[in-house]
C-alpha cells in the first residue's frame, strides 16, 4: 500500500469512523428515538433465528471484548501479570478462534436467512444487508489471520498492532506506518472494522449502545416517573 | 434537553425508594410520553358515515390529522327522541370503525384503468379515427372484440387518465345509442339511501340517455313480497326504538346483534324492561342467547311452523274464545269481511276472486270504477254493501278512499266477519296442500293434494240473474287453517294434537319443533298482544326472505301479527330487516335520480328477470311449472296452453307483453328507428307501435333475449359489487355475460334435450359475451372491478359530501368530506358529470335531438294500477285488444337532447314546474321549492337550454334539490302534501305537519347535528313527541287505506295467477327441488367422502356484504378467507377437521374455502357468510380447475311466476317493489375435503396436499 494511502487509511480514517461513530450515535440517539432499534425479524420467521442469533451475539459478543481488551490494554498490564507475548497471542488464537467459528457459523445462517427468505428479504433496509454482509466479510477476514498469526507465535506483530491502537487512542502521531507492513488481510481487516465504526450510527448496529444489562441490576420492581422535572 | 444528556445522570434519576426497595421514584425525562398524546392529537372532526348497505346510518367522526384521514370514533350527539326511550347513541360497529384502512391501503383505487387489451385497441383506433367511429372498430370485429372480453378477470389493467376513461365510455355509449338503441345501456346500483347523490348521479346521466336504471332491493331478494301483497307497500318497518316499546318480541331467522349491531341495544333495554323474547333460528345464533327460548325448526321450514302458531291463535282468540280487540281491528283493517265467490270443480268448491260492485245489480249503485270496488256483507241481515276504502275509490272520484266504518254512500255500516250464523249452506272447499311433496332433504307428511274442508256459505244474486255461492274471507282463512267450527266434516282438528294440516301436532314431522314450544310461543305472543292492544313484535330477516316460497313465510307470520292486531300500533308488528332502506327524502330525490325535471317517464328495470334472461340462468332452469302449480288449479277457459307445459321465463315474457313488469332492452328494434319510422309514415308513434307489435314486425326483446340484437351492451356498476356479492348465478354471468373464464358445470336445456320455453326463440349456440363494454366505479379493487373493462376510482365515505338516511332511526345524516379525494379519484357526481361532458363532445357525431319511445309497465300507485279487474286476458293471443295502459304497457315519445346532456345534469329542469313533484299516487305543486333553488343554488347564466334554470353543480346543490323538495326534510311540502291527501281519502291530515311547517333542513344543518325528519304521508309512521316510527300506523290511526285491493290488508289474494298456484291463502310449501346434485356427485369425486348440505348464506360478521371483508382489520379478527360452517354430525361424516379446506360444489359450480366445525350449525345445513371476497386467499378449485368461486358460484337464481302479476291494484309493478326476486336459498351442495390445494400463483405458493401430515398452514 502506497504511502499516502496508508497515512489515510491508518492514521485519518480512524479518527474519522471514531468521530462519526460517537458524534453520529450521539445525534441519532437524541433527534430519532423512534428508530433506535435492532429491528428484529422474529416475527417474520422464527426459523435460522434461534441458533443463528445466539450463535453470532455470543461469538460476536467475546471477539469484540477480545480485541477491545488485546488491543487497547497498556502493554504493561500484561508484563506486571507475567503474561508473554507467545500466550497473548496463542490465548487470542484459542479463545478468537472459537469465538469466531461461532459468530461466523451464526452469521452465514443469519444471512442466509435474509437474502433467501422471501418475508424477510421484502420487509429488509438496504443497510440490513449491507450490515450482515460486512461483518460476515469481517468475520471470514478475521478467521483467515489466524493461520497467519500461526506463522509469527511470538507474538511481534500483535505488539505493533497494539502500539498502532493505542496510538492512535492516545493520539500519538506517526503510528500509521507501523500498519505498512503487515499483511493485506490485517490491513483489509481493519479497514472494514473501522468502516463499520463508520457506519454504526446509520444502520441498526445502534442497537449495541442499549443491550439493556441494566435491567439485571435494577432497584425495584415498580417504577414511578416523577412528574418534577430535574433541576438543570 | 438532550435524551442523550439526560442518560448521563444515571446517578441521580433514582429520587426516592418505597414499599421496602421494591419501588423507585426516578426522575428520568417523560418527554417520550408525547408521543402517545401526539398518537391522539388531531387538526379536526368532520361528521360523515358509511355509505355501506347496513342501512345503520350510523353518525361518526372523522378524525383528520396533516391532511390525513387518521381514524374514526362514534358520534354521541343525536337529538334525543322522547324522555322516557333510551338514547339512539352511541351508534356503530367494529366494522365501520375499520372504515378508514381503506382510504389509503393497497386496494384503494387510485387512478383510472382500462384494460390492456382494450386500450391499446382504442389507442390504435383513434390515430385515425373519431371516438365513435373508433368504438365501432373494435365492437364489430369479432377478433378485436374477444381478444379483451374473454380476459375478463384475469387481470392486466393499465392506467389511464380521466380523458381518455371517459371517452371510451362515452363513444360506446354513444355507439349503442344510434346501433342498437338507448335501453342497450344499464346501470346498476343499490339502495340510494346509503349516498342519495352518488346513486342520484349514475342514474340521472342514464335517464337523459333514455338507459335503463335496474332494481336492486328484489334481486338481493330482500323485498319480502309478502309485503306489496298484503299492504301495498314496498316494505314500511318500526324505527328500532320502537322495540323499546313492545312487550313480546319473536325475532325470527333475523340475528340482530350480528347484523343489526347499532340498534341491538334497544333490544337488551326492552329485555331489562321486562319484554319476553322469543328467538326463532336453526342455528345457534348470537341473537338466540337473548330470548327467553330458542326454538330451533329445520331451516326454510318456518311456514310450517307459522301456520301451526296462527292456528293456536285462532282457536284460542278468535274461533273458541273471542278477543274483542282481535275482533274489532281484523273487522275494520283486513279484508276478513270480504266476499269470495265459491266455484265449482269436481262437485267441490274451489275460492275463486272476491266478489265486485260491478258482479251486482246496477253495480249497487256505483259507477266510477265498480269492476274495483270490493264488497261485504253488513247488518244482522247480512245485506251486500261495498265498503269505502277500496281501490275503485282511490281513482276516479274523491273523499271516500278512507276507512271509516261507512259504504260509499256515507252510511254507517258493521261488517259481518262470518256468515256461519247466517249461513245458506255449508260448501265442501278444496284447499291445496304441497307439504306432501317428495324431496331428497325436507322431511313431509303424506296428505293428500287436496284437503277438502267445511266452510259456510251464503247465496247472492249476481247482475246477470244467477246465483253464485260466496262465502268470506275469514271464514275461508279459518278453514285454510284447519280448524274445526262444529261444522265437522274431513280435515279439520279439534285438537292440537291431531294430524292434520295445520296443528301443532302435524307440524312436528316437518320443523322438528315441539308442539307444546309452538303453542306456548302462540299463546304468549297473542295474550300479549290482547292485553297491551298489539304490542307484540315479529323481527324478521333473510333467514326467511331468501327462501324460493319466502311469501309463504312471510305471509303465515304477516297473519299471526294481523289476527292479533299487532301492525299500525306502536310497540307492535312487522319488522322486516333485509337490505331495507328508508329513503326518507324519496319525493325529492326521485326528480334528481331519474332526472325527472327533464323527460318523464325513465326506463326502469326489475333486474332479476333481467339477469336471469341476460346471463341466460333460463337455459338451465329445472323447475318444472307443473311442480308448483296448485291441484286446484283450473284451466282459464281463455287459455289455450296448458300451464305445466311453460317454462318459468315464458310467464315473465308474457308478464312483460301485457305491461305488467317492465322490460329492458324493450322491443327488438331501435326505440328511435322505430319513432323515425312513425314519423316518416305520419303516424301517431303509440298507435304504429301497436299496430307493428300486433303484425308481428316489431316483438319484445324479451322474447329472444339470445339474439345478438337484443343483448345490454353497456353496463354501468357503482356502489356496489355485483359480480362479488349480489349475482347469483355467478358462473352464469361469467359465462353468458361477460364471456370469460366460468365454472358452470350443467347442462342447457338444448344438451340435456329437455323442454324448452314456448314463448322465447330457442338458439342451439348459447351466446358468450353478451357485453361491450363494463364501467364500474369503486374505491377498492372489488372482484366487479377485476371482471371490468374500465374502473373509475371513486370518493370514500371521508371524501364527498352526500346524503344517508336509514329506517332504523328517524335521522337524515351527512357524508361529508374530511379530505379531498386522495390520488385522482373523484366523488361519483363528479365522475357522472365528467362522463356526461364527454359524451356531450361525442354524441354529435352520430346522435343529435332524437325521439325515443319509452315502454312503461302499468305501475302501482297510478290509475293504470286498474287494468284487468277480472280475468287475464292477452292480446299477444288474441283474447283482447291490445290498449296500452291497460292490457299492454304505456307507450310515450320522449324527446332526447344528446348534445346537451352534460347541460342538462348540470341543471333543474322545467319539468318540475310544469308537471309538479309527488309520490305514492300524492302530487303536489312545487313551482315555489323551485324558486327557492334557483335562489339557494344559483341559477345558470349561461346561454343555451339550461339558461336561467338552478343550478346543480356540485354534490352539496344536489344535496340541496333533495333536501328542497321533499316533504320529510321541508315542512311546507309535507302540509302541501298531506292537503294533497284530503282531497282523495276526505279526512283532514295536515296537522300531522303543521307543527313542523317551518322546519326546512339545509345540508350544513345535518352536518352539525342529525336532523329529524318530517312527518309525510309518503310514509305510513309518523315521527312525533308521541310515537316512534311504526309501519301502518296513519293506517290505523288516520284511517289512510292500505293500498291494496280492499284498501285494507289484503289477506285473500285473488289474482288468477295466485290461484293458479294455491296462494289464496297462506300455506305450508316446502323448499324446491334444484336439481343441481346429480349427477355431479358421481361425476366429480376426488376420493375423499362427499356430504350434500343445504347452503344457506346469511349476513356476515365481519363485513357488510362484501364490504371490509378484503379489510385488513377485519380480516385479522376472522379467519382471513373464505369459510364454510358446517355443523359437527356432518364433519365427521364427510370426514373434516375444522380449518380443513374444503370444496363445495353442484351443476353451478364450485367454491373453496376453509371448515368452521361447530356446534351452533344445525346438521344438513352449511352456513357461508355471504360475500367473502374472491379476491383474499381462495385458491384453486378441484372441480373446475379455476379459481374457487364466491358464495353465488353455486347458485342460480330460480324465478316465481306470482311475482310476474302486475296491473292489478297492490300487485302492480315499482321500481323496487313488485317483480321476480332472485331467491336462492334452497340450494344444495356437495361438500367434500380437497385433496389437492393449489393456489394457480407463483412457484413460491406451493400447492399443499391435504391429510398427508403436511400442515394446511405453511410454517
Amino acid at each position: 500500500m502506497g504511502d499516502h494511502l496508508n497515512m489515510f487509511f491508518f492514521g485519518y480514517f480512524p479518527y474519522i469512523a471514531l468521530a462519526v461513530f460517537f458524534l453520529g450515535s450521539v445525534i441519532r440517539f437524541d433527534r430519532e428515538q423512534y428508530t433506535w432499534r435492532s429491528g428484529s425479524s422474529q416475527m417474520l420467521r422464527q426459523k435460522q433465528l434461534r441458533w443463528g442469533s445466539n450463535l453470532f451475539h455470543v461469538g460476536i459478543i467475546i471477539v469484540f471484548f477480545g480485541h477491545l481488551f488485546g488491543l487497547l490494554t497498556p502493554m504493561a498490564v500484561f508484563e506486571f501479570f507475567g503474561i508473554g507475548h507467545t500466550a497473548k497471542q496463542l490465548m487470542a488464537i484459542i479463545v478468537g478462534g472459537i469465538a469466531g467459528i461461532m459468530a461466523l457459523v451464526g452469521a452465514t445462517m443469519l444471512l442466509h436467512r435474509r437474502l433467501y427468505d422471501p418475508r424477510i428479504r421484502a420487509t429488509s433496509a438496504p443497510s440490513d444487508h449491507f450490515v450482515m454482509s460486512l461483518l460476515w466479510v469481517q468475520l471470514v477476514l478475521g478467521m483467515l489471520t489466524i493461520p497467519i498469526s500461526l506463522g509469527h507465535l511470538d507474538g511481534s506483530k500483535m505488539v505493533l498492532f497494539m502500539t498502532w491502537a493505542q496510538g492512535i487512542w492516545s493520539f500519538q502521531p506517526g503510528v500509521a506506518p507501523l500498519i505498512q507492513e503487515a499483511h493485506w488481510i490485517f490491513q483489509l481487516h481493519i479497514i472494514l472494522g473501522l468502516l463499520t465504526f463508520l457506519i454504526f450510527p446509520f444502520t441498526r448496529l445502534v442497537h449495541i449502545w442499549s443491550a439493556p444489562i441494566w435491567f439485571l441490576g435494577r432497584k425495584g420492581y415498580q417504577v414511578v416517573r416523577s412528574r418534577k422535572r430535574p433541576v438543570t | 434537553m438532550s435524551h442523550f444528556l439526560d442518560r448521563l445522570t444515571f446517578f441521580r434519576k433514582h429520587v426516592e425508594e418505597f414499599a421496602d426497595g421494591h419501588g423507585i421514584t426516578t426522575n428520568e425525562d417523560r418527554g417520550w410520553e408525547d408521543g402517545y398524546r401526539h398518537r391522539w392529537q388531531h387538526d379536526k372532526v368532520v361528521r360523515s358515515t358509511h355509505g355501506v348497505n347496513c342501512t345503520g346510518s350510523c353518525s361518526w367522526k372523522i378524525h383528520v390529522k396533516g391532511g390525513i384521514v387518521t381514524w374514526e370514533t362514534q358520534q354521541t350527539d343525536y337529538p334525543r327522541t322522547r324522555p322516557d326511550m333510551p338514547n339512539h347513541e352511541p351508534r356503530g360497529c367494529s366494522r365501520g370503525a375499520s372504515y378508514s384502512w381503506y382510504l389509503y391501503s393497497g386496494n384503494r383505487l387510485k387512478y383510472p384503468m382500462v384494460r390492456k387489451r382494450l386500450i391499446e385497441l382504442w389507442r390504435e383506433a383513434r390515430k385515425d379515427k373519431s371516438p365513435v367511429a373508433a368504438w365501432t372498430s373494435i365492437v364489430e370485429d369479432p377478433e378485436k372484440r374477444k381478444s379483451y372480453t374473454a380476459r375478463r378477470g384475469l387481470g392486466g389493467f393499465v392506467r389511464a387518465d380521466w380523458e381518455e376513461a371517459t371517452e371510451i365510455s362515452a363513444a360506446a355509449n354513444a355507439y349503442t345509442i344510434r346501433k342498437y338503441g338507448p335501453d342497450r345501456i344499464a346501470g346498476f346500483s343499490p339502495i340510494p339511501a346509503m349516498s342519495m347523490v352518488s346513486y342520484a348521479a349514475g342514474t340521472r346521466y342514464l335517464s337523459l340517455l333514455g338507459g335503463t336504471c335496474m332494481s336492486f332491493y328484489d334481486w338481493y331478494c330482500d323485498l319480502p313480497p309478502a309485503s306489496p301483497q298484503t299492504w301495498g307497500e314496498q316494505t314500511d318497518v318500526p324505527e328500532s326504538a320502537d322495540w323499546y316499546n313492545s312487550s313480546f318480541l319473536l325475532i325470527w331467522g333475523s340475528n340482530v346483534p350480528q347484523t343489526r349491531t347499532p340498534d341491538a341495544h334497544f333490544y337488551t333495554e326492552v329485555r331489562y324492561k321486562g319484554a319476553k323474547s322469543v328467538v326463532i333460528s336453526p342455528d345457534y345464533s348470537e341473537a338466540s342467547k337473548f330470548g327467553d327460548l330458542w326454538v330451533s325448526p329445520k331451516q326454510g321450514t318456518d311456514a310450517a311452523l307459522a301456520m301451526a302458531m296462527g292456528h293456536v291463535i285462532l282457536r284460542e282468540f278468535h274461533v273458541d274464545k273471542q278477543s274483542d280487540y282481535f275482533n274489532d281491528y281484523v273487522r275494520r283493517y283486513t279484508d276478513f269481511p270480504m266476499l269470495v265467490r265459491l266455484v265449482e270443480k269436481d262437485g267441490r268448491y274451489v275460492p275463486e276472486r272476491q266478489l265486485r260492485a260491478s258482479d251486482f245489480k246496477d253495480a249497487l249503485g256505483e259507477t266510477n270504477n265498480p269492476d274495483w270496488k270490493t264488497v261485504a256483507l253488513a247488518g244482522k241481515a247480512g245485506n251486500v254493501v261495498v265498503p269505502s276504502g277500496s281501490i275503485g275509490f282511490r281513482w276516479g272520484e274523491k273523499g271516500k278512499w278512507n276507512l271509516e266504518e261507512k259504504d260509499a254512500s256515507g252510511k254507517e255500516v258493521s261488517l259481518l266477519l262470518s256468515t256461519l250464523d247466517l249461513k245458506d249452506t255449508v260448501a265442501a272447499v278444496d284447499f291445496p296442500y304441497f307439504g306432501n311433496k317428495k324431496h331428497d332433504y325436507f322431511t313431509g307428511t303424506d296428505h293428500a293434494d287436496i284437503l277438502t274442508r267445511n266452510v259456510p256459505a251464503k247465496k247472492v244474486q249476481l247482475a246477470d240473474g244467477s246465483e253464485a255461492l260466496v262465502a268470506t274471507v275469514y271464514d275461508l282463512f279459518v278453514a285454510n287453517y284447519g280448524l274445526d267450527r262444529g261444522l265437522g266434516g274431513e280435515n279439520v282438528a279439534t285438537s292440537f294434537d291431531d294430524d292434520i294440516p295445520y296443528t301443532p301436532a302435524w307440524q312436528e314431522r316437518i320443523t322438528g319443533v315441539p308442539r307444546e314450544q309452538v303453542i306456548a310461543v302462540a299463546r304468549g305472543f297473542a295474550e300479549n298482544a290482547d292485553k297491551t292492544q298489539g304490542k307484540s313484535m315479529v323481527i324478521l330477516g333473510a333467514g326467511l326472505n331468501h327462501w324460493y316460497h319466502m311469501d309463504m313465510i312471510y305471509r303465515g307470520i304477516i297473519n299471526m301479527l294481523v289476527m292479533c292486531g299487532c301492525v299500525g300500533q306502536s310497540g307492535g308488528g312487522w319488522s322486516h330487516y333485509v337490505g331495507q332502506e328508508k329513503l326518507r327524502p324519496q319525493t325529492g330525490w326521485t326528480n334528481l335520480a331519474f332526472a325527472l325535471d327533464w323527460a318523464r317517464p325513465p326506463r326502469h328495470m326489475n333486474s332479476t328477470s333481467y339477469w336471469y334472461a341476460h346471463t341466460d340462468q333460463w337455459r338451465y332452469e329445472r323447475l318444472p311449472v307443473s311442480e308448483i302449480l296448485s291441484p286446484t288449479h283450473m284451466k282459464e277457459s281463455t287459455d289455450k296452453d296448458d300451464w305445466g307445459d311453460y317454462s318459468l321465463i315464458d310467464f315473465n315474457v308474457r308478464s312483460e307483453r301485457m305491461g305488467w313488469l317492465p322490460s329492458a332492452p324493450q322491443l327488438n328494434r331501435n326505440p328511435l328507428d322505430v319513432a323515425r319510422e312513425a314519423e316518416a309514415a305520419g303516424r301517431e308513434p303509440s298507435e304504429y307501435l301497436v299496430e307493428k307489435l300486433k303484425s308481428g314486425e316489431i316483438a319484445f326483446a324479451s322474447e329472444d333475449p339470445d339474439n345478438p340484437g337484443n343483448w345490454p351492451r353497456n353496463l354501468f356498476v357503482w356502489r356496489s359489487n355485483l359480480l362479488g356479492s349480489s349475482g347469483k348465478g355467478h358462473e352464469y354471468f361469467l359465462k353468458h355475460l361477460l364471456g370469460t373464464t366460468h365454472g358452470v358445470q350443467g347442462k342447457d336445456l338444448g344438451e340435456m334435450g329437455a323442454q324448452k320455453p314456448k314463448e322465447v326463440v330457442w338458439h342451439e349456440d348459447a351466446p358468450e359475451g353478451k357485453l361491450d363494454l363494463l364501467v364500474t366505479l369503486d374505491f377498492r379493487m372489488s372482484t366487479t372491478c377485476l371482471y371490468s373493462d374500465i374502473v373509475l376510482p371513486t370518493a370514500t365515505w371521508y371524501e364527498k359530501h352526500d346524503l344517508n338516511t336509514s329506517d332504523m332511526h328517524p335521522f337524515i345524516h351527512p357524508l361529508s368530506a374530511a379530505v379531498d379525494p386522495v390520488w385522482e379519484s373523484r366523488t361519483d357526481w363528479d365522475i357522472y358529470k365528467t362522463i356526461a361532458r364527454k359524451f356531450s363532445e361525442v354524441a354529435p357525431e352520430v346522435l343529435g335531438k332524437e325521439k325515443d319511445i319509452v315502454l312503461t309497465p302499468l305501475q302501482h300507485d297510478t290509475p293504470n294500477e286498474l287494468a284487468q279487474a277480472m280475468d287475464v286476458k292477452e292480446w299477444k293471443k288474441g283474447e283482447c285488444e291490445a290498449i296500452p295502459g291497460k292490457t299492454m304497457p304505456m307507450i310515450k315519445v320522449i324527446e332526447r337532447d344528446y348534445p346537451n346532456v352534460f347541460k342538462r345534469f348540470t341543471a333543474l329542469g322545467p319539468m318540475m314546474e310544469s308537471a309538479g313533484n309527488g309520490g305514492k299516487g300524492i302530487n303536489w305543486d312545487t313551482k315555489e321549492e323551485v324558486e327557492q333553488l334557483k335562489a339557494l343554488n344559483g341559477v345558470v347564466t349561461e346561454t343555451g337550454p339550461t339558461a336561467g334554470l338552478a343550478r346543480i353543480d356540485t354534490d352539496i346543490d344536489a344535496c340541496e334539490v333533495i333536501l328542497m323538495l321533499a316533504p320529510e326534510t321541508n315542512g311546507h311540502v309535507a302540509v302541501k302534501a298531506w292537503e294533497s291527501l284530503t282531497n282523495t281519502t276526505g279526512r283532514e291530515h295536515a296537522h300531522l305537519a303543521r307543527s313542523s311547517e317551518h322546519e326546512k333542513i339545509r345540508f350544513h344543518d345535518i352536518q352539525s347535528q342529525p336532523r329529524k325528519i318530517v312527518s309525510s304521508p309518503i310514509w305510513s309512521g309518523l315521527e312525533s313527541e308521541k310515537v316512534s316510527y311504526n309501519a301502518g300506523y296513519t293506517n290505523v290511526h288516520e284511517l289512510i287505506p292500505w293500498r291494496t285491493l280492499s284498501g285494507r290488508q289484503q289477506l285473500y289474494q285473488d289474482h288468477a295467477w295466485m290461484r293458479a298456484f294455491g296462494e289464496q291463502l297462506c300455506l305450508y310449501k316446502p323448499p324446491i327441488d334444484t336439481r343441481t346434485i346429480k349427477p355431479h356427485i358421481d361425476e366429480k369425486g376426488n376420493g375423499n367422502p362427499q356430504i350434500v348440505l343445504n347452503f344457506i348464506t346469511p349476513h356476515q360478521k365481519w363485513g357488510i356484504h362484501s364490504t371490509y371483508t378484503d379489510n385488513l382489520l377485519m380480516l385479522t379478527l376472522s379467519r382471513g378467507g373464505p369459510i364454510v360452517w358446517i355443523s359437527e354430525d356432518d364433519a365427521k361424516q364427510g370426514g373434516i377437521e375444522d380449518n380443513d379446506w374444503i370444496e363445495a360444489y353442484n351443476a353451478n359450480g364450485a367454491l373453496t374455502a376453509r371448515a368452521v366445525v361447530s356446534q351452533r350449525v344445525k346438521p344438513g345445513m352449511a352456513l357461508m357468510y355471504h360475500a367473502q371476497e374472491k379476491i383474499v386467499n381462495v385458491p384453486g378449485s378441484e372441480v373446475t380447475g379455476t379459481r374457487g368461486g364466491i358464495h353465488n358460484s353455486v347458485t342460480r337464481t330460480v324465478v316465481k311466476p306470482t311475482h310476474m302479476i302486475g296491473g292489478y291494484a297492490q300487485l302492480s309493478y315499482f321500481l323496487n317493489y313488485y317483480g321476480t326476486v332472485g331467491a336462492n336459498r334452497d340450494e344444495f351442495i356437495i361438500v367434500r375435503k380437497m385433496q389437492v390445494v393449489d393456489w394457480l400463483e407463483d412457484p413460491e405458493s406451493k400447492p399443499i396436499i391435504q391429510g398427508e401430515g403436511q400442515p394446511a398452514a405453511a410454517e
